[in-house]
């Protein structure tokens, strides 16, 4: 308890008639990347925005080191955000668009020029002090944002979608950058994104949502290993998931054979979920492995092939850097460590 | 010969356009009193414009007015385009479209009702009751202006400063007014130039012999004298140079930002 930074208790939150979060609590601890991953709509932003103090919750309790700050201003707050359109001031120059916080503060002029540069060094733009943003490109842009947060020294950095406006190229780029920033700052940094690659690269902590409830919390290898539901599977990754039964523990019907699985505590013959990752399914010759199958159509994604391989009813996805004629028989198989098992979900 | 007939058509609109205002200008330093003949260059009609204390009166009357009702009206018009701005579509709507009916509705139904309701409240018409009228029909062209600017404004700048430590009012004189500045300049100085073409609503809201140079010119039993031309040609050299002033500042600062 001792190390939460912050703690939002029971947060009711309405726009209108809809009801975006309900009851909603999660606790974030000191120092940690902890990212609200989850499709557009599914509450992410407003718990950003309620943690920073842009929206007040109807019902509930955001404490912060035990205090409740609900009705603090944003301003009064000790956090900073990097918004998901830069909001770089257009009429400012880098310089005045980072100092702004510090002559807010009203610090000695000195002392702004030397964190402003500091700051700018940080994110790899130093000189850019004349500049103006719209002569920036994007990425510059968002570090520029980056920089203008951290010159504030906040406690907790919060994050809407800053790379969702970036290419691919550059968003991988600024990944790495921002975790590197983390670990250098040493802060909190609360990240809310759609992007499942972005939260697996970056993240201590993944908290998956959907229709404001938390579906999972996990690490990132936990949450892809493990996820806990077929929302959880389908999100993170690709998979494949099929119905199946468990006989008794570590051993799973589906597709009409019986595997051997390394999961227990279901009750005798439950309906169960199987997830099985594409890369964990191995295709082998015709009449090895434990299902048979036709190949029916085969991708080329560039570091691997996708084939599509139908069993009698069941369609698998099936990732391999080795391709397989489309219309070929073959056989499947699975190893025990490879099938996850999870409780089937009530819809 | 395509781009001839391009080239011709061209200098035929520029004529049609300016072409009047040349013969002014001209008929401006002529001699002789004629409206058709030419007596020779001289600066006479200049010297009895600066003479004649009448349409001296009116020009004062019609400078401090119009920039009396320009500055009042930017304030209004662009507080209330805030608050607009802030508010929540529905009402935001209804109260944009009713700002704009009395653009659309003619000078004279304007005119005539502020009349009756400045005689309804006892007010003594004259200068003060022009000043509002003034006001009354710049304020929309003001909000129609900066509007446009508010919406064009990354909306998440204003949180940003919140975010960085600013309080509202620090945020919107930091952020948002340098931004919708533009917006705001040419509230203003469309609501100058309204201010200073209008006779219709004038007309009707003055009294005790307080007369702008429209209501001047349009009333006078002499009819248009050669002192009009001097000073039309003078008010046109003004908006000219007005116009020059804004277009090098908006080049100056298109080329600083864009290195």
């Amino acid at each position: 308890m001792s190390n939460h930074i912050i703690d939002l208790q029971g947060i009711d939150k309405s726009f209108g008639d809809t009801r975006v979060l309900e009851n909603f609590s999660l606790y974030i601890r000191e120092n940690e990347f902890i990212t609200l991953l989850g499709p557009s709509g599914c509450g992410k932003t407003t718990i950003l925005r309620i943690i920073g103090g842009f929206e007040q919750p109807d019902a509930g309790k955001v404490l912060y080191k035990g205090a409740d700050i609900a009705s603090v201003p944003p301003n009064k707050r000790n956090f900073n955000t990097v918004f998901q359109k830069y909001s770089l001031f257009p009429h400012m120059n880098i310089f005045e668009n980072v100092a702004f916080g510090l002559r807010i503060k009203k610090m000695p002029e000195v002392e702004i020029r030397k964190k402003v540069s500091r700051a700018l060094e940080i994110v790899n733009l130093p000189g850019f002090e004349e500049r103006y943003p719209d002569s920036l490109s994007g990425g510059q842009q968002q570090r520029v944002a980056i920089a203008r947060a951290i010159v504030c020294e906040p406690e907790v950095l919060l994050f809407d979608e800053p790379l969702g406006a970036l290419d691919l190229k550059l968003r991988q780029g600024m990944q790495h950058e921002l975790k590197k920033l983390r670990e250098a700052l040493g802060i909190t940094f609360v990240y809310v994104t759609h992007d499942q690659e972005e939260a697996l690269t970056m993240s201590d902590t993944i908290v998956v949502m959907s229709n404001g409830e938390i579906q999972q919390i996990g690490t990132p290898v936990d949450i892809y290993n493990e996820p806990k539901n077929r929302f959880v599977a389908r999100f993170i990754g690709e998979s494949n998931i099929v119905e199946g039964v468990m006989h008794e523990d570590f051993h799973v019907r589906f597709a009409e054979h019986e595997f051997t699985c390394v999961d227990g505590g279901f009750e005798k013959e439950e309906k169960v979920d199987v997830v099985i990752r594409p890369e964990d399914i191995k295709i082998v010759p015709k009449g090895e492995g434990m299902l048979s199958g036709v190949v029916k159509s085969v991708y080329f994604k560039g570091v691997h092939y996708e084939m599509q391989v139908q069993t009698g009813e069941t369609d698998w996805m099936v990732q391999s850097t080795l391709m397989e004629e489309a219309g070929k028989e073959v056989g499947i198989s699975i190893f025990p460590n490879d099938i996850h098992i999870m409780k089937k979900t009530r819809v | 010969m395509k781009k001839l007939c391009k080239k011709a058509y061209f200098y035929f609109i520029l004529i049609f356009l300016y072409a009047p205002i040349l013969t002014l200008v001209v008929f401006s330093f002529n001699d002789a009193k004629s409206r058709g003949k030419w007596g020779g260059f001289s600066l006479r009609w200049y010297k009895e414009l600066f003479h004649n204390s009448q349409i001296m009166d009116a020009l004062v009357t019609t400078i401090v007015l119009a920039l009396l009702a320009a500055f009042i009206s930017t304030v209004i018009g662009t507080v209330a385009a805030l608050a607009l701005h802030k508010s929540g579509t529905r009402l935001r709507k209804s109260m944009i479209n009713l700002t704009y009916l009395p653009m659309l509705n003619s000078d004279i139904v304007t005119g005539v009702s502020l009349m009756l309701l400045f005689t309804f409240f006892h007010l003594d018409l004259g200068f003060v009751t022009l000043l509002l009228s003034h006001i009354t029909f710049c304020i929309p062209y003001v909000i129609l202006s900066v509007m446009p600017k508010l919406y064009g404004m990354n909306q998440s700048v204003f949180e940003a400063a919140l975010d960085l430590g600013a309080s509202q009012l620090q945020a919107y004189k930091k952020i948002v007014l340098p931004d919708i500045l533009p917006g705001i300049i040419s509230g203003f100085l469309m609501s100058i130039t309204l201010s200073i073409d209008d006779f219709v609503i004038s007309f009707f809201n003055t009294g005790n012999g307080v007369k702008n140079i429209s209501i001047l010119v349009y009333t006078s039993k002499t009819g248009v004298k050669p002192e009009n031309y001097a000073l039309s040609s003078i008010m046109f050299g003004a908006v000219l140079i007005l116009l020059l002033i804004i277009n090098i500042k908006e080049k100056k600062k298109s080329t600083e930002v864009n290195y």
